[in-house]
């Protein structure tokens, strides 16, 4: 356990010692305040209609579920940055040896990583949090929305690192392990869409697609099945990677 | 003497091809054992299945009593390694890594800045305690990864081939390291210089083919013949 949060920390630490982690943080920062503004201008402009309306969608409907909609959409794309080199670079360094030789268990190593990761990505949730929480100075918020869509894209962030680690494990290379992770990601991005055609409805694919779920909770829902949905999700993908790592030995 | 390592029948497989097979061996406290063998012929296979990076197909080891395979962080704990590229996160300064190895290695928190301290200074790594690994000679680098095996004082330290690249001056100060660490551990290290072997050790395993073919104390080994003339003796013999 102890040793988990040691690798964890380095991991962590390590993020923020080349730029790729400041850089993806202020690009991100700046693309999600550019359009978290749209929204609050939209609801400013849209807002004299709005009193006149019976049962109107609140300030946090047009511009927290939006803002947290598409930082999900954005984190597909910037996750697999993230983690493409977590177990990769360290076996092109060759300094997996230095993990596979203490005394440490794969799945020490695996969880490790994966919790380390998860710190930059709590940080970057974090940040996004503090856009809407900002609209406080001069309006309210629905705080149980807030809180369904910060649990939403925990999850969603969750789910698509478990996926970019275990494409790590497998790739040989951090630029294969990131176009693994985004096609996968994708793919159960896109799924709903198929699902959605009339006649070729599938319940099974509408069930994988990681969208339907997200947006059953950022909707308020919380739901046991989609709260389980992602905690398979990643269970099922650090045991592919602690998997992978013990085939290595083999 | 108390046996650290015993390794029995080891035998892996890389698909068909046999890499090592049915090698058996042990190393004791204070012995210093010399690993031979041309290219190829299994000494870094070897070394990986000691260190438990590389499960054998079959066969067993177990370091200081304990099993590779049943109680791995156990007998790692009695492990220090060097691989022939030195393991090391460039990005770090030489003092933080040795921290991070500490750590991994589960020394106590209290002890870590004095396991720190002895390594680098028994590996003359003092003066360049603060600066970053990218930025230091291979020498250096060299001389870390011996230092990363050691911070955590293990029973058995493995190097596998730890003089290449070196220039004389520092090949002379790795082998003083490795003769003084001999005292009090045991020493397995993989190299190709045979000088360097009867220079340091007090045992010498050679091995052709993934078999061993001589496993002898060095004083024991005919006075009148070079471990060279040993060697190249062995060698041939498989070939004809």
């Amino acid at each position: 356990m102890n040793l988990m949060l040691v690798i964890a920390a380095r991991e962590f630490k390590t993020l923020f010692l080349s730029p790729l982690a400041w850089t993806i943080l202020a690009i991100l920062q700046f693309i999600l305040a550019f359009l978290f503004l749209t929204q609050v201008e939209n609801f400013t402009m849209l807002q004299p209609q709005l009193a006149t309306m019976d049962n109107a969608p609140s300030l946090t409907d047009i511009t927290v579920t939006p803002l947290f909609g598409n930082a999900g959409i954005i984190l597909l794309l910037v996750t697999p940055l993230l983690t493409m080199r977590l177990i990769c670079e360290e076996r092109r360094n060759k300094t997996l040896t230095l993990l596979l030789s203490a005394p440490l268990s794969n799945a020490e190593i695996i969880i490790g990583k994966y919790l380390g990761s998860l710190g930059l990505f709590a940080l970057i949730v974090g940040l996004i949090t503090l856009m809407p929480l900002s609209l406080l100075i001069g309006g309210t918020l629905d705080f149980g929305k807030l809180v369904a869509n910060l649990l939403a894209l925990s999850l969603l962030v969750s789910a698509f690192a478990s996926i970019g680690l275990f494409m790590s494990c497998v790739a040989s290379n951090p630029t294969i392990a990131a176009m693994g992770a985004f096609g996968s990601l994708f793919v159960l991005w896109i799924l709903d869409w198929s699902a959605g055609l009339a006649d070729k409805h599938s319940e099974l694919l509408a069930y994988l697609s990681i969208l339907r779920h997200f947006q059953n909770i950022q909707s308020g829902l919380i739901n046991t099945a989609d709260i389980s949905y992602f905690l398979l999700f990643i269970s099922l993908f650090l045991l592919l990677s602690i998997r992978r790592l013990d085939k290595e030995q083999l | 003497m108390t046996t650290l390592i015993k390794a029995e029948q080891l035998t892996r497989y890389y698909g068909k091809h046999c890499a090592v097979n049915q090698l058996s061996f042990s190393l004791a406290k204070g012995q210093i054992l010399g690993f031979l063998g041309a290219n190829g012929a299994g000494k870094t296979t070897t070394l990986q299945m000691l260190c438990g990076n590389l499960a054998p197909t079959s066969g067993e080891i177990q370091v200081n009593g304990f099993d590779m395979l049943k109680q791995a962080k156990l007998a790692k704990r009695s492990l220090g390694y060097v691989p022939d590229t030195p393991p090391l996160y460039k990005e770090l300064s030489v003092n933080e890594f040795l921290r991070y190895c500490a750590q991994l290695h589960g020394v106590p928190k209290a002890d870590i800045p004095a396991a720190v301290k002895l390594a680098e200074t028994r590996c003359g790594l003092t003066d360049v305690a603060d600066r970053l690994i990218a930025n230091l000679s291979k020498g250096y680098q060299q001389r870390i990864g011996i230092a990363q095996a050691i911070v955590h004082n293990p029973d058995v330290i493995i190097l596998d081939e730890p003089t290449v690249g070196l220039d004389p001056l520092q090949i002379i100060e790795i082998r003083n390291l490795i003769r003084e660490l001999g005292r009090n551990h045991g020493v397995i290290f993989s190299t190709h210089i045979l000088s360097e072997v009867q220079e340091l050790c007090t045992d010498v395993l050679i091995i052709r083919q993934g078999a061993c073919v001589l496993n002898a104390r060095i004083d024991a080994l005919p006075a009148e013949k070079s471990l060279e003339a040993i060697f190249i003796e062995l060698m041939q013999a498989g070939d004809l």
